[in-house]
């Protein structure tokens, strides 16, 4: 079962490190992930800043606007998807991401399986 | 289905024998076939299928195993004719294996009772708080969802909505069948005990509507926590839990009056408490409180031991109780605790002591909206003649107040400080 980690990380600098967490931290966790074998993919997102947000009217115009701009707490940082048995096992995984320290939270989706 | 069946006609006796069964027979289902809808699907039509045969075959020997067998029997005949419904159970019977499965205790009975991981399942702390009292009740309690719908006081409708969404939930995002590992056991506990005690409380003193107690859900309550305690004998909180609630229960007889009014503790006719429901509460205190630091439900279960044993409230041992309460603010720190605190040294040093500690929570915004500090300060107020304030405060509890008796209680109080009232000031 695919779940992904929705990473609310709390303000970082340009290393991805923050008050609560080390590179180190982030690094230590991504081999731990790797090494249990449930990694599927994984990315950090790039500062909030560099955003762009796109939507198409009825009539097929594009508008493109830069942004969005959130509070620093509802940032999207960056995703896993792990491979995991149940929520159990994803909310222990959540639980050790230092993205879900501090000011930080993590958020677990299940994946929708279309072939269930 | 179920409803329809049972309103068929099926004897009291069956009808309590399909309540005890149920639970465990849905949780067998559970384990074996790792969907609750399934589970639930054949454990009605098996209960249907009793229902048309018992009456003229009679009721046999093992009860839970016909309708285990019976309800089996249909999940696999479902199964063959849902060939799509049955490959995807197989994958979710890997996975469970791959999460490691737990082994089953064995119950006297001979049929295991895996009702554990069940109430760890509907009490699983990713679904929403009222929604994991309502699966509780409906899952391991038996209660039909009109049933629970009632309990809850909302249409039914807006019930089912709500199990309905509870169940996909633990279907899609897969929250497991297992009872936690003994290191998750101390995270995970307290939140199965907290739905039990808000079913209990729910049904002790309703929070709106015009009963001021529902003897049914605090029964109900009650009756879950002894299944608990039967499967989790060592769990000193399971126990204190169990105490507390028999301990509370004990006086529901006399917690209102012939017209319906709230009577206080201090005016309980103390001769109509339950006595074999206290001396029952007294031996589980005496489990949760010994071998092990004290837990939080311990605490208050023999706060309300005290209560109990007391023969009037006069002679009550308010320096104990006050001590307890000490012990509680440390393990389970809230302003309600402070409260209860505050009250109980008023009655050990005097209403001046015990207002100064009240006024003290003053800042406490959850105390804002609950009517209980009020009253208190209220009723410390009245005892220190200071009646205009006391008829202030008696007014701010009657805004906040949610029953009916409990209103009807505090308009009486309210008439006896106020210079028109009956009883003059």
């Amino acid at each position: 079962m695919k779940y992904m980690l929705l990473i609310h990380a709390g303000a970082v600098d340009e290393n991805g490190a923050s008050a609560e967490c080390t590179v180190e931290d982030w690094m230590s966790y991504d081999k731990e992930v790797r090494d249990a074998g449930i990694h599927v993919s994984s990315e950090s997102l790039a500062d909030l800043v560099t955003a762009t947000t796109v939507r198409v009217g009825s009539s097929g115009e594009r508008t493109v606007t830069d942004g969005p701009f959130a509070e620093t707490r509802e940032v999207l940082g960056g995703f896993y998807v792990i491979d995991v048995p149940d929520l159990d096992a994803a909310l222990d995984w959540a639980a050790r991401c230092p993205g879900a320290r501090g000011s930080g939270a993590v958020v677990v989706r299940p994946v929708a399986d279309f072939g269930a | 289905m179920r409803d329809a069946g049972r309103a068929a006609g099926a004897g009291a006796a069956v009808e309590a024998l399909f309540r005890e069964e149920y639970g465990r027979l849905l949780a067998s289902l559970v384990r074996r076939f790792g969907d609750l809808d399934l589970a639930e699907e054949v454990a009605s039509e098996a209960i249907e299928a009793a229902l048309a045969h018992w009456p003229a075959a009679g009721v046999p020997t093992r009860p839970g195993a016909w309708l285990l067998t019976t309800a089996r029997r249909k999940a696999v005949d479902r199964l063959r004719r849902d060939k799509a419904y049955a490959a995807r159970l197989a994958v979710l019977q890997v996975e469970a294996e791959r999460a490691g499965p737990v082994p089953p205790p064995e119950a006297d009975g001979g049929l295991p009772d895996e009702r554990l991981q069940l109430f760890f399942t509907c009490a699983h702390p990713a679904l929403a708080a009222d929604d994991r009292a309502a699966l509780v009740l409906r899952c391991l309690a038996g209660l039909t969802t009109p049933e629970v719908a009632r309990a809850f006081l909302v249409p039914p409708a807006t019930m089912a909505q709500r199990i309905v969404r509870a169940k996909k939930k633990i279907r899609q995002a897969r929250i497991p069948f297992r009872v936690p590992g003994a290191d998750e056991l101390p995270e995970r506990l307290p939140g199965v005990l907290q739905v039990l005690y808000s079913i209990f409380t729910e049904g002790y003193a309703a929070s709106s509507g015009a009963d001021l107690q529902r003897f049914d859900l605090a029964e109900e309550a009650i009756r879950l926590a002894r299944i608990l305690r039967r499967l989790m004998p060592a769990e000193r909180e399971v126990a204190g839990l169990l105490a507390l609630m028999l301990l509370v229960h004990a006086r529901r007889e006399t917690r209102t009056g012939p017209d319906g009014g709230l009577v206080l503790l201090a005016d309980q006719d103390r001769s109509r408490w339950d006595r074999t429901m206290i001396e029952e509460g007294r031996a589980l205190v005496l489990a949760a409180l010994s071998g092990g630091p004290p837990g939080a439900y311990g605490v208050q279960a023999a706060i309300a031991a005290l209560h109990d044993e007391a023969a009037d409230v006069a002679t009550t041992d308010w320096p104990q109780i006050v001590a307890l309460y000490d012990v509680l603010l440390v393990l389970a720190p809230s302003p309600v605790v402070a409260l209860n605190r505050a009250v109980a040294v008023a009655m050990r040093d005097g209403p001046e002591a015990g207002l100064r500690l009240l006024d003290g929570l003053a800042g406490e915004a959850r105390l804002h909206a609950h009517h209980p500090y009020a009253a208190a300060r209220a009723d410390l107020l009245q005892r220190l003649g200071r009646l205009p304030e006391a008829a202030a405060a008696y007014r701010e509890a009657l805004a906040l107040a949610g029953t009916e008796p409990e209103r009807a209680h505090l308009r009486r109080r309210l008439a006896a400080v106020e210079p028109s009232g009956p009883d003059g000031a």
